[in-house]
């Protein structure tokens, strides 16, 4: 649905040349809610331009729905924006308008009479469930109903595409919740492809199905959003996903000594991931009925929903005869999860244990 | 005060507001799009063109820099070549109207700086012309600064029109030279500087109370 090769930007500043996209490639498939993160300045706000050509790249090429953007003349390309909603940050209502009266907005740049106007908004204020709100000014709405206008009136011209730029990144958890799910909800009912650009891991998570990292002006890392959780490659994926998957050990465990070596009173400390249907199989119970002389210890445990799949993390701490365990993580190894040994800890050391 | 001078206060006033009421329509005509010109064709603009925008911007400094005084007597052949006369109150109008213009473009292009480029943005994202952003979204969006703005406008040409009288062009103003200076009649004095303060306060009232129907933020 949208293919950008090779994507450059390059804006003039006092002291020189400074490049905001250093070569991009991505391919966002029809139907897909995509996800594209990056630290502020790394350029995302500049690539999502890129599409519908409000910026328009130094080179490069952009094909959205199968027209090449920048070979459209000036009224073709406010043509083709028509098929490309848009939302923003920061809203950008006409607070000179009624909520009627920006929603009908795009349909009046396109000279629609009044009749099917009012056929178009009516539903549209359903939608984002603003029916009692038409005759209001943006002035007197919160900013999650000031955001419900802006994507019925994204809506209003039937676009194939919703480019989303930080659109909840000025709206409270509660609303960006709420938000979030609407968009959902649009990209499942109206088969709506999905562009969206955050800072926020959470809002990938919780509403993408593919994310790129995109850092300094380069896409860092691309996979399904469930992948990239998972496993994630670069450190600056790393980071994102640190602020919402906690990677550091319990507290009791912090400055302790971790060691490689196996000794009798020490314990095992192992981080399990659980993903899919694994998540619901009971792996431990099993581990426990078959090695009952080894004991377990559970120390952290979470789980979470990641595009729609379970998945849990799992901190234990194994003790015992050396073989049993060892016997014990090959039970573990050949089951469906991914296990990571950290250290073996003193049991004297830790009397919480 | 005489029945006789008071008829003649209410003449001046209405030649005042002749004055004002035309040489503020006219120049309103020409001084918003002038304004909208000198906002859209700025570097970055929706109708960028930077090398017409300084052209333009340098001719209203020009125009502003000189003295309303000055300018009315350095343009009476102008003046005579538009009405045929230069003197009278409907020559008067012609430096007004001419005074006016540079002053309402800068006004203008003031207040369409306070809409906020994402909004301009979010039209072009919809597909809007430079003309729908015009009248669609910057006139609309900067409707409340932009009455504001005239207000203000209108009651510089009060007291500029009162110096018209130095041309013949008649007014409160004139009246007010001619009797309470000239003729020592401290009363004509004070009755026109009363008739302009209650005059410039109604404007001014007006202008505010309709610059705040229209504000919806």
């Amino acid at each position: 649905m949208i293919k950008l090769s090779h994507i450059e930007k390059t804006y003039d500043s006092p002291s020189g040349p400074v490049a905001a996209l250093k070569g991009i490639d991505l391919h966002i498939g029809k139907g897909e809610i995509y996800g594209i993160i990056g630290l502020s300045g790394a350029g995302k706000s500049t690539l999502v331009r890129c599409i519908n050509l409000l910026e328009r790249p130094t080179a490069g090429s952009v094909i959205v729905d199968g027209k090449d953007m920048m070979a459209l003349s000036a009224a073709e390309l406010r043509e083709a924006r028509k098929d490309i909603g848009m939302i923003f940050q920061h809203f950008n209502l006409l607070s000179s308008a009624t909520v009627y009266d920006n929603i009908a907005f795009p349909l009046r740049l396109s000279g629609t009479d009044e009749g099917k106007i009012s056929e178009k908004v009516t539903p549209l204020l359903k939608l984002v469930g603003l029916e009692d709100k038409a005759d209001k000014y943006p002035a007197q709405l919160s900013g999650g109903q000031k955001q419900r206008v802006g994507i019925a009136r994204a809506l209003a011209s039937d676009p194939k595409i919703l480019l989303c730029d930080e659109a909840t990144s000025a709206l409270d958890p509660q609303t960006t919740r709420s938000i979030l799910d609407l968009i959902r909800d649009i990209n499942a009912k109206l088969h709506l492809t999905v562009v969206v650009i955050t800072h926020e891991m959470q809002v990938i998570k919780e509403l993408c199905t593919k994310v790129a990292v995109i850092d300094q002006g380069v896409i860092a890392e691309e996979g399904t959003v469930l992948e990239v959780f998972t496993n994630p490659q670069q450190p600056i994926t790393q980071e994102f996903i640190s602020v919402l998957l906690s990677n550091e050990l319990p507290v009791a465990f912090r400055g302790g000594a971790i060691e490689q070596e196996y000794s009798e009173d020490s314990y095992l400390l192992l981080r399990l991931t659980f993903i899919g249907e694994s998540a619901d199989d009971p792996v431990l119970a099993g581990m426990i009925r078959q090695f009952p002389e080894v004991e377990c210890t559970m120390l952290f445990g979470d789980l979470d929903q990641i595009s729609g799949q379970p998945f849990g993390r799992m901190i234990i701490g194994l003790t015992g005869k050396k073989e049993r365990m060892q016997a014990a993580m090959a039970y573990l190894a050949s089951k469906d999860l991914k296990e990571e040994v950290i250290g073996y800890v003193r049991r004297h050391d830790h009397a919480a244990l | 005060m005489s029945e006789d001078m008071i008829m003649l206060l209410f003449k001046a006033l209405g030649e005042t507001v002749y004055m004002v009421a035309v040489s503020m329509v006219i120049a309103t005509i020409i001084g918003v799009p002038l304004g909208v010109l000198l906002h859209t064709t700025e570097k970055g603009g929706i109708l960028a063109a930077p090398g017409f925008n300084k052209l333009l911007s340098s001719a209203v400094n020009a125009v502003r820099s000189i003295p309303f005084i000055i300018l009315m007597v350095a343009i009476i052949p102008f003046t005579r070549m538009i009405v045929g006369s230069a003197i009278g109150t409907t020559a008067a109008m012609v430096p007004l109207v001419i005074a006016s213009i540079p002053f309402i473009g800068r006004q203008v292009e003031t207040s369409l700086k306070e809409v906020p480029f994402g909004l301009i943005e979010a039209a072009q994202s919809m597909g809007a012309s430079p003309t729908q952003i015009i009248w669609k979204v910057l006139i609309p969006e900067s409707l409340p600064s932009i009455v504001a703005q005239l207000t203000t406008v209108i009651i510089a040409l009060v007291g500029e029109s009162a110096m018209a009288g130095a041309i013949g062009g008649g007014g409160l103003g004139d009246l007010a030279i001619r009797y309470g200076y000239q003729r020592f009649r401290p009363e004509v004095m004070l009755a026109t500087v009363v008739i302009l303060i209650v005059l410039v306060q109604l404007v001014q009232l007006l202008g505010g109370a309709l610059a705040k129907r229209l504000d919806k933020r």
